[in-house]
């Protein structure tokens, strides 16, 4: 039962991942592209975590938190970069 | 086979979440409105399927581990602050003071004030005060 709920929950983060990238591609404003990547990065993490349960290994979990720190970090100097032109001032 | 029921349950709840999540991004017609769905919906959905792999590592397979709790932690503390900080540069790109409802003081919204401004009106309080 495990195995189709995690069938189940890949097809719905995956078929996330690839909304996020046709708005990256098709973004009406930079506000929407910077969002959807932050999404990707998210989504990522979800399928990371997914992928770990489907092979049994606590390995990936160090990959998807090292993921989710730099998810954090690129968003917050991408804004930053938009808003004052400069990362770190 | 409880444990099955409500790991399954948590992956099916957390896939649907991040698939709104996601969707929401697509569909919804205003920035301000798209900036809602993946911040909300997405981190559950992500938290969902975090502690699904926990219930599994500690029932299944017999290994506590902390890590899923870290990074579920790291990422509903992460997600306000980056939905302010994509608001913000929305709010700053896409829109003039002007556009903005009045705030009922004599002081503009405080993202757009500058320094100069705030210091002016911090030290007429100090002397109002005084």
């Amino acid at each position: 039962m495990i195995e189709y709920a995690l069938y189940f929950a890949f097809a719905c983060f995956g078929l996330g991942l690839l909304m996020n990238i046709y708005r990256v591609i098709s973004a009406p404003a930079v506000g929407d592209r910077i969002l959807a990547l932050d999404t990707m990065v998210v989504n990522a993490i979800a399928l990371l975590a997914l992928y770990g349960i489907h092979k049994g290994t606590t390995v990936y979990f160090e990959a998807s938190m090292i993921i989710a720190m730099t998810g954090f970090i690129s968003t917050v100097s991408y804004t930053r970069f938009l808003l004052r032109g400069d990362i770190i001032e | 086979m409880l444990i099955d029921i409500l790991i399954s349950a948590f992956l099916v709840i957390s896939g649907i979440f991040g698939l709104v999540g996601s969707f929401g991004l697509i569909k919804l017609p205003d920035p301000m409105m798209r900036l809602h769905a993946p911040t909300k919906a997405t981190t559950l959905g992500v938290g969902g399927a975090l502690i699904a792999s926990m219930l599994y590592f500690y029932f299944v397979v017999g290994n506590f581990s902390f890590h899923e709790l870290m990074i579920t932690l790291f990422l509903f503390l992460t997600a306000p602050i980056t939905g302010h900080f994509i608001a913000k540069t929305h709010l700053h790109l896409m829109h003039k003071p002007a556009d903005l409802p009045p705030t009922g003081t004599d002081r503009p919204w405080a993202s757009y004030e500058s320094d100069g401004e705030r210091q002016s009106f911090e030290e007429a309080a100090k002397t109002g005060d005084a």
